[in-house]
């Protein structure tokens, strides 16, 4: 290897490295829920050589990050103040209060704590199967599956009437719950300044129930804007599918970091409805706000079934999907069509967003998060079918919810991805899907 | 206030452009070349096959203390049966399945490779820091010194990687350049082209799609393995998914389904988002962007939009890239 090395360049040996080693520490802690994680600023390091002798202490920044140079490559002491902890974060080992850190010459050691935050311990806690624990996370598992279904049915239909798989229907979600929580605490004066002395719905913050409904408008028109100048021009253009497909990989991207950049990585909480206990019902404890979003969100899918079935509108819709084709013939103005259906699967994410912002928290990427899920729910249902995106977002809901029993609560995403994959080998076309050309 | 230091900037620019993750981009890229360029598969899950292999050869030395040559070994196994799993699946249907499949499979190794479940193993998110001792022995490079190629200078312990890299860039190209002149080369182009020609002339297309998606996907594991030897950790939050379209992106740069298309690309995307961050940063310790809009730990998220952008706008004005041919690029999902 140092032949061919010597054969391609030429090596010049320059200055020995003096002043590169330092020994760092980042303290963050990792919320269980969410898998984001926060820096923890304010706690006391001490770093020291192995002798003991001390080499520098502070506290730790905003960022969590704490830096000091040492002289030479060796071993050294990193001893965290654990009384400096801010309220409700610990270590995971309360006697790991000093790390030895090996630092190389010409490198930053890095001292690593492992911190929870004080609801932590229940991950991987078992507690048995019992029928309670079986009701309970059923039920949380079909409310998972209701808020997954509004925003897969749009992806289904995007996809059936189109043929486009849409990466970015998962920022659609965060959106949503992004408008939502911006109006739930600036109100209208938050975008039109003038309004900021008027009263509470358009000064400063608004109940959720009128920012989810603002959100869920402002999804619809979001859905429309995608197809009038995105999409539909690059159907005009010709672009292939995959093309379009890359499109949406693109926009994805650019719209979470935007997220990221506008509303920081921290979760945060609605204004509103944040702290409920729980009514206990049977065997199941649910919150009101949950009861209330499940049944809006039951009404709400029985409206979008309803709608397919018994409009002119809706029967257009379905026969697009079917085969669009044979729909064009026969008159159907496939373009409205599929306009209709970007604009209502833009609201339906939107209000799946807020629902999902409010049963969890409110953060820049949970869209993505959950995209696995949707694309498993729709993948499980059939591609392309508006009933199956729902019947699978529910199995794939309470799937993932009931696995929990077994599997520790962290990985239970993983599962998704079982059923993806399972339900790709079993039966390509999914539940409800009819077969197609199979290789 | 010392004004924008454009000396730093354009050295900066230039030494990442070659540096250790030009290389790895450019080997990855050169995996989807295979998948995508080659043979028309739609790999939108590259980082989980650059996570596995690297996984695979971390795993091998800190479990079962083999040497560095079977630890390579393991990795590229590791790749092979990461595809077979995504492939067997997914080959027979249409392309777009493949996409689903492996955005969500290279998102669940990460998850897995960071859970507390697999700590004994993977060692959560603090990732695997104990192999490089075996890599260490081999490298002939002091690693407390600085090596310079021209004006750039790099730390012995990285230069070795950047070495490595390179030269596994390079005799992978020639590898994927032979192959593709090759019949089976030939056979797999026509897959893309026509999938229902290639099967009337007898060739099984599921077979040669999925020998094209393990050798793609061995790629990416290599690409790994040099990221991992280079920055002499393997931490799972580094295999974030964005990372995959980071490759796309080098990809379709260079020009789709051209030899030397990932190395052209690594190089301009290095050199694009380098000069990007630096001038930020310096723009904003500068007063010139003020704080209330962006601080310097916001200004590396500009890559992102960028990324992002890039590859909206390329993919649909200039899918052939900066030197493709378009004909090649005429493509379709169904």
């Amino acid at each position: 290897m140092a032949l061919v090395a010597a054969a391609l360049v030429t090596l010049v040996p320059l200055q020995a490295v003096a002043d590169g080693e330092a020994v760092a520490t980042r303290l963050r802690v990792r919320d269980p829920e969410t898998g984001e994680r926060t820096p923890v600023p304010g706690v006391r390091i001490v770093v020291s050589t192995s002798d003991g002798e001390v080499l520098g202490e502070g506290v730790t920044d905003d960022d969590g990050r704490f830096e000091v140079a040492v002289p030479q490559a060796g071993t050294y002491r990193v001893e965290l103040d654990p009384a400096t902890l801010p309220e409700g974060i610990s270590l995971r080992d309360p006697d790991r209060v000093v790390a030895e850190v090996d630092v190389l010459e010409g490198q930053t050691g890095r001292a690593i704590f492992a911190l929870v935050s004080g609801d932590a311990q229940q991950v991987g806690e078992g507690g048995g199967i019992t029928l309670r624990r079986v009701a309970q996370l059923t039920v949380e598992g079909l409310k998972l599956g209701l808020f997954l279904g509004m925003a897969a049915i749009g992806l289904s239909l995007i996809f059936g009437t189109t043929g486009l798989v849409n990466f970015a229907h998962g920022e659609m979600v965060t959106w949503g719950m992004l408008m939502a929580y911006f109006f739930n605490f600036y109100g209208l004066a938050g975008a039109f300044g003038f309004m900021a002395g008027w009263p509470a719905p358009f000064g400063a913050g608004m109940n959720l129930i009128f920012a989810a409904v603002i959100a869920t408008a402002i999804g619809a028109v979001t859905g429309y804007a995608f197809d009038r100048w995105i999409f539909a021009p690059l159907r005009r253009m010709g672009a292939s599918l995959i093309a379009q497909m890359v499109v949406t990989i693109g926009m994805s991207i650019v719209i979470r970091y935007m997220f990221l950049f506008a509303f920081r990585g921290t979760p945060r909480f609605f204004k509103d409805y944040t702290a409920q206990s729980g009514l206990q019902l049977g065997l199941v404890e649910i919150t009101p706000k949950d009861l209330i979003t499940g049944a809006l969100s039951i009404l709400i899918l029985i409206g979008v079934g309803l709608f397919l079935q018994m409009t002119k509108l809706g029967k257009a819709m379905r026969a697009v999907s079917d085969n669009r084709d044979l729909a064009e013939s026969s008159g159907i103005d496939v373009q409205r069509v599929i306009r209709f259906v970007w604009t209502a699967g833009g609201a339906l994410a939107a209000l799946g967003g807020v629902f999902i912002g409010l049963s969890e928290q409110v953060s820049w990427n949970i869209g993505f998060r959950i995209l696995l899920l949707i694309f498993a729910g729709v993948v499980l249902g059939g591609l392309g079918t508006a009933y199956g995106a729902l019947v699978g977002s529910l199995l794939v809901g309470v799937g993932i919810q009931v696995s929990t029993l077994f599997v520790p609560t962290e990985l239970k995403n993983v599962g998704a991805l079982v059923v993806l994959i399972l339900a790709l080998v079993i039966r390509p076309q999914g539940i409800l899907g009819r077969a197609e050309r199979i290789g | 206030m010392t004004g924008i230091d454009w000396g730093f900037i354009l050295n900066q620019t230039l030494a990442r452009s070659l540096d250790l993750n030009a290389a790895v981009y450019a080997l990855a890229a050169v995996g989807l070349n295979v998948h995508f360029g080659y043979a028309g598969l739609l790999n939108f899950g590259q980082v989980g096959f650059v996570a596995v292999g690297a996984y695979g050869m971390g795993l091998a030395i800190t479990l079962w203390q083999t040497g560095p040559f079977v630890a390579v070994l393991m990795g590229i196994g590791f790749a092979v049966v990461f595809a077979l799993l995504l492939g067997i699946p997914t080959l027979r249907l249409r392309a777009d399945y493949l996409a689903i499949v492996t955005i969500a499979a290279a998102e669940i190794v990460r998850l897995l490779a960071r859970s507390t479940a697999l700590r004994n193993v993977t060692r959560g998110a603090e990732g695997l820091n104990e192999f490089i001792g075996p890599f260490r022995e081999l490298s002939p490079f002091n690693p407390s010194l600085l090596y310079g190629i021209g004006p750039f200078q790099y730390r012995g312990s990285q230069f070795f990687a950047i070495v490595i890299g390179w030269v596994v860039t390079l005799l992978t190209l020639l590898l994927v350049w032979q192959l593709m002149r090759s019949p089976w080369g030939r056979v797999v182009k026509a897959i893309r082209e026509d999938e229902d020609a290639a099967r009337a002339l007898g060739k099984n297309a599921y077979w040669y799609k999925l020998q094209a998606l393990i050798l793609g996907g061995v790629i990416g594991g290599l690409a790994g393995m040099v990221l991992a030897i280079g920055n002499a950790t393997i931490q799972p939050d580094f295999f974030v998914a964005p990372l995959t379209f980071f490759f796309w992106l080098v990809l379709i740069l260079g020009g789709v389904g051209r030899v030397w298309s990932p190395v052209v690309g690594s190089i301009i995307f290095w050199a694009l988002i380098t000069f990007v961050r630096n001038l930020g940063r310096a723009m904003v310790n500068e007063g010139l962007i003020p704080t209330s809009i962006m601080d310097t730990s916001q200004v590396d998220q500009i890559q992102f939009w960028i990324v992002g952008v890039a590859l909206a706008l390329l993919m649909v004005f200039r899918p052939q890239g900066i030197f493709g041919s378009r004909e090649e690029m005429a493509l379709d999902a169904r």
